[in-house]
């Protein structure tokens, strides 16, 4: 379970977000807002890339400031450009990349780094170099990376921002399949449905938390009334 | 863009990287004991015939030296002020030479093999640096090639869009943003990918 306990967190003096408090247990969670609304940010404190100014975040217990690396090995993180998530210039390096740290041996990071490639089909992308693959493939190699790491927790920020039509429903599909607890963060608000819940941030505080239609409605509401 | 590799059926593309490794580094070192020009001459040409038995087109050398022209006039007119036309030749030759050959080793060699090399050399040094921070530095570098080459060449066309293609700090400006965004980016999501053992 994720919990926040009155968090704030300002970048030189400016609020970026106020006293929030809440817990997050639903499986399927969406954060909507505009550009700028503190999203990222907030997605970012729940693995221990951002710490709060004041304040603190738990997952499962562990602080997210004081126990990062441990935190992380819970949390998976799929960034909107997957460019600057994959940093090896083969496709199977920079799977096995994350591992290296878990210190595995050399057989048991060999069969899931395998098993990832049977289970989601991308076997044929293997050797590839992986500056060569298509945006659709770096985005799904960029969450295989997050895979394999087995985490409980998967947070994505805009992963389909940069994805035409299809391969977005292709993400889409594998990201719903996936048993893990997801908090995605998008303006595809359609990719919402069936969410189990929804956090809309604005003028620096969380401005609605409800079920997705409810929460869209608000939304919409508010981005075409100015 | 990136990888410099080429593939090719070639033996120097078979050859083990390690191999290619410690031939780069003997040549290299070599190279400074060539006694004249006549045999430094020699060993440019050889270094260009390395090329077409890789297989690789001789316009590949064009591009591997392209890049260093500028550099290599500068050395040739400074060390013929310096030191005179032969000496000038003499080295300028020898600057050829050295970015041919280790052009070749890029070009034939994949970046994973170059890559698995590194990490097996530093092994015995285990103890006292952290080999797969060296990896991964050096796999960021390699990925940073492309990147700076892409980031460019789209600045470059979005500054012509708008008549600015003249202008080396219009350029300059942020193509060097862009970088240090991506690098920030890259490192946060390096950070993000990398767990505590226990
Ligand atoms: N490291 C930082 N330093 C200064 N300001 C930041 C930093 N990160 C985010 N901000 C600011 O915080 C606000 C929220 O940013 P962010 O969380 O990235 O928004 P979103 O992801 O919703 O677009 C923005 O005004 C942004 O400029
Ligand atoms: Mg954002």
């Amino acid at each position: 379970m994720i919990s926040f306990n009155s968090v704030n967190v300002a970048f030189d003096g400016r609020t970026v977000l106020e006293n929030l408090s809440l817990e997050l247990r639903e499986q399927r969670i969406g954060i909507i807002g505009w550009n700028g609304s503190g999203k990222s940010t907030f997605s970012r404190l729940i693995n221990g890339l951002q710490s709060p100014t004041s304040g603190s975040v738990t997952v499962a217990g562990l602080d997210t400031t004081k126990d990062g690396g441990k935190v992380r090995r819970k949390v998976g993180f799929v960034f909107q450009n997957p460019d600057n998530q994959i940093v090896y210039p083969i496709v199977k390096e920079d799977i096995a990349f994350g591992l290296k740290g878990l210190k595995l041996p050399k057989e048991e990071r060999d069969h899931r780094i395998q098993q990832i490639f049977d289970q989601y089909q991308l076997s044929h992308l293997r050797e590839r170099l992986t500056h060569q693959l298509s945006g659709g493939e770096k985005q799904m190699i960029a969450l295989m990376g997050v895979l394999v790491m087995q985490p409980d927790i998967i947070i994505l920020d805009e992963p389909t921002t940069l994805l035409d039509l299809r391969n977005k429903a292709r993400l889409m599909e594998t990201v719903n399949s996936l048993p893990q607890q997801i908090l995605m963060v998008t303006h595809d608000l359609e990719l919402l449905d069936g969410f189990d819940r929804v956090l809309m941030f604005h003028e620096g505080r969380l401005y609605q938390d409800g079920s997705p239609p409810d929460v869209i409605k608000t939304y919409r509401e508010i981005s075409l009334s100015c | 863009m990136l990888t410099l590799y080429v593939p090719r059926n070639s033996w120097l593309h078979r050859l083990p990287a390690g191999a290619k490794f410690l031939a780069l580094i003997g040549v290299g070192t070599a190279i400074f004991w060539v006694p004249n020009i006549e045999i430094m001459a020699g060993v440019a040409l050889i270094s260009c015939l390395l090329f077409a038995s890789a297989k690789i087109p001789l316009m590949k050398v064009y591009d591997q030296l392209k890049p260093a022209f500028w550099a290599l006039l500068i050395i040739f007119l400074a060390q013929w002020y310096l030191e005179g036309l032969e000496y000038a030749g003499y080295v300028t030759l020898r600057f050829t030479a050295l970015i041919l050959l280790a052009s070749l080793l890029t070009l034939t060699t994949r970046s994973d093999a170059m890559i698995a090399v590194i990490e097996k050399a530093l092994r015995p040094f285990d103890r006292w640096i952290s080999v797969e921070k060296v990896s991964l530095a050096f796999s960021l570098t390699l990925r940073f090639i492309p990147l700076m080459r892409s980031v460019t060449a789209e600045v470059r066309e979005a500054q012509k869009a708008r008549g600015l293609d003249r202008s080396l700090i219009a350029l300059m400006i942020p193509v060097i943003i862009r970088t240090l965004k991506t690098a920030t980016e890259v490192g946060e999501a390096v950070e993000a990918r990398m767990v505590d053992n226990d």
